[in-house]
């Protein structure tokens, strides 16, 4: 893993048409492939500070470096060309529901196009080969002619995944991917982005409202609240404290619930044991 | 009350139980300590639902007092007017029931009828086209901003809310009597009601999918065909079945006006005390509407 940055983001601040500041000077770098998660309680300001990233919001202050290149003074067609380096996925997948699965692959392609040839759908075969490559990488490939609005909410969110890598993109950004998945279905999709990380060496800033899938698959965490940094380190070094400060409460851990239903099943178990 | 009651009677009833199964007195303790903040926190706040129910009474009143002086003020005697109901649908059945004389216009009736639904039909199509830009450009989601949203806002509202009668009217001083003048007016409403429609389910269906494109770097031509057409095609479909339906009733006013289409015919007969054959107009329209909403509900399943 080579430790070169691939984004570098200083100072950053967005300020909505209100007094406060939806993202408050926030500075951190991020190296190529590597895995970060961002936490914090609702509106803290983790989607805007995604969104940020790739200019789907324009930061107020602030510059923002990516693979080299600043760009936020980019005109319009620069940065479309910037965006296709970065990929993107949502809570709600964003997917055009009433096209098939391979089609929507495939518009993570629509950036290298022309106007012409975006607007009428003309894909190279190397770019359809990618698209099914990738829907097979994800376990998808049975699916691709498949309607969206058809698939599962797990499924959607693969052909999401999907979207995002035909782009070869260098980072890939992930807002709140699983909130909407059920435990199932939120594990696959961790666990494909964390394979993401480490077969493809693309990095993933990912949005994440469960602190312990966060401690699970991040190479680093980071924390926000009112729109500030307020922690950065490794998953090890989030502890109990650091959590409750993030989120402004005690944070009882989840592990803690689980061993106490095993243990409750130990003894039901013994108790049919027992009886029979 | 009597509810609580009930709870604490069911918690005597299971301690006694308990009892006579000799558990712990800690559980027993611990079990009606618990119901019994149950009970205090389930009290009920009654004044909350007899405001409820007094500003439902409060609002029929008004209501009825309402309508009470409005009739006052205009004269009008409900009870008369609904004694007069019966000898008014006597003399609509025995004055436009069509003789078998009044057939001999069938030919007439029925190719002013076609006339009239190709021109609410292509008013619609046309508006619709027109519709759907103009929508585009000034949604929030994919439009241009700024002032053109504004614009876009503004001309939509004026189009649909300066009444169809009144445009025909107006237009009439420039294009006289005439098909145009009638094909015009639909168009000119269609079009300010169509963009109303459009704006908003643009905004509502595909502003997810115009953010994911967006994000891929995708340009903006490429985002209006690729994202915003495929999911609002339903709707922009189903809008303008509705608007055909709307129109052909619309264009048999119009033509009333303008003297062309079946609404000239109806007029024609009616002014000229042939209520037979004004009848079977009516009927005529009547069955188009009907085929036009059948034809269109069978689409609209079809292509959900």
């Amino acid at each position: 893993m080579s430790h070169q940055e691939l984004l570098v983001m200083d100072s950053v601040s967005k300020k909505y048409g209100g007094k406060d500041k939806a993202l408050d000077g926030v500075s951190v770098s991020i190296e190529k492939g590597q895995f970060v998660s961002i936490i914090g309680s609702s509106g803290a300001g983790k989607s805007t500070m995604l969104r940020c990233v790739n200019r789907l919001i324009d930061p107020s202050e602030g510059s923002i470096k990516f693979d080299g290149k600043p760009l936020l003074s980019l005109k319009k067609r620069e940065l479309r060309h910037a965006r296709r380096r970065i990929s993107m996925i949502f809570q709600h997948y964003n997917l055009v529901s009433r096209s098939t699965a391979i089609e929507n692959v495939l518009q993570g392609r629509l950036g290298y196009k022309s106007s012409l040839a975006g607007v009428l759908g003309l894909y190279s075969e190397d770019e359809k080969m990618l698209a099914f490559e990738t829907l097979h990488r994800l376990g998808m490939e049975d699916f691709a002619y498949r309607r969206c609005d058809q698939l599962s909410g797990g499924q959607k969110q693969r052909v999401g995944i999907a979207r995002a890598l035909v782009q070869e993109p260098l980072l890939m950004l992930a807002d709140e991917p699983i909130a909407s998945l059920d435990p199932k279905g939120s594990r696959i999709i961790m666990e494909h982005l964390r394979s993401v990380v480490d077969d493809l060496g693309i990095a993933c800033l990912v949005n994440l409202h469960q602190v312990d899938y966060a401690i699970e698959f991040s190479d680093r965490i980071l924390g926000l609240k009112n729109g500030k940094l307020v922690f950065d380190g490794t998953p090890n070094e989030l502890d109990a404290k650091a959590i409750a400060y993030i989120y402004g409460t005690t944070y009882v851990k989840e592990q803690v619930n689980r061993n106490h239903y095993t243990h409750e099943r130990v003894e039901v178990a013994d108790v049919v044991g027992v009886a029979s | 009350m009597s509810f609580r009651n009930s709870i604490r009677r069911f918690t005597k009833g299971k301690t006694t139980k308990d009892n006579a199964q000799q558990a712990s007195g800690i559980y027993r303790e611990v079990e009606t300590t618990d119901i019994a903040s149950l009970s205090t926190a389930t009290t009920i706040d009654r004044s909350f639902f007899r405001k409820r129910s007094l500003s439902v009474v409060i609002l029929f009143v008004l209501f009825v007092t309402l309508n009470a002086l409005a009739g006052g003020y205009v004269g009008f005697d409900i009870i008369s007017s609904l004694m007069d109901i019966p000898s008014g649908l006597l003399w609509m059945a025995s004055n436009f029931v069509p003789t078998i004389e009044s057939f001999s216009k069938t030919e007439r009736i029925l190719t002013s009828l076609g006339s009239t639904v190709l021109i609410a039909i292509s008013s619609s199509c046309i508006a619709a086209v027109f519709a759907f830009i103009f929508a585009v450009l000034g949604s929030r989601s994919v439009g241009i901003g700024g002032p053109v949203v504004i614009a876009v806002r503004g001309i939509a509202s004026l189009f649909r809310n300066i009444p169809i009668v009144a445009w025909a009217f107006i237009l009439l001083f420039s294009f006289k009597q005439s098909e145009f003048t009638g094909f015009f007016a639909l168009f000119l409403t269609s079009f300010g009601y169509l963009t109303r429609c459009y704006l908003e389910s643009i905004d509502e269906v595909s502003s997810g999918a115009v953010e994911a494109l967006r994000a891929t770097g995708a340009g903006y031509a490429s985002i209006i065909v690729q994202a915003v057409i495929p999911m609002t095609i339903t709707s922009v479909i189903s809008w303008v079945l509705y608007m055909i339906e709307t129109n052909i009733r619309d264009a048999t006013l119009i033509g009333i006006l303008t003297g062309t289409g079946i609404g000239f015919v109806f007029d024609l007969y009616y002014k000229g005390f042939r209520y037979d054959v004004a009848g079977l107009v009516l009927i005529a329209i009547v069955v188009a509407v009907i085929v036009c909403e059948t034809i269109s509900n069978y689409v609209r399943r079809q292509i959900i």
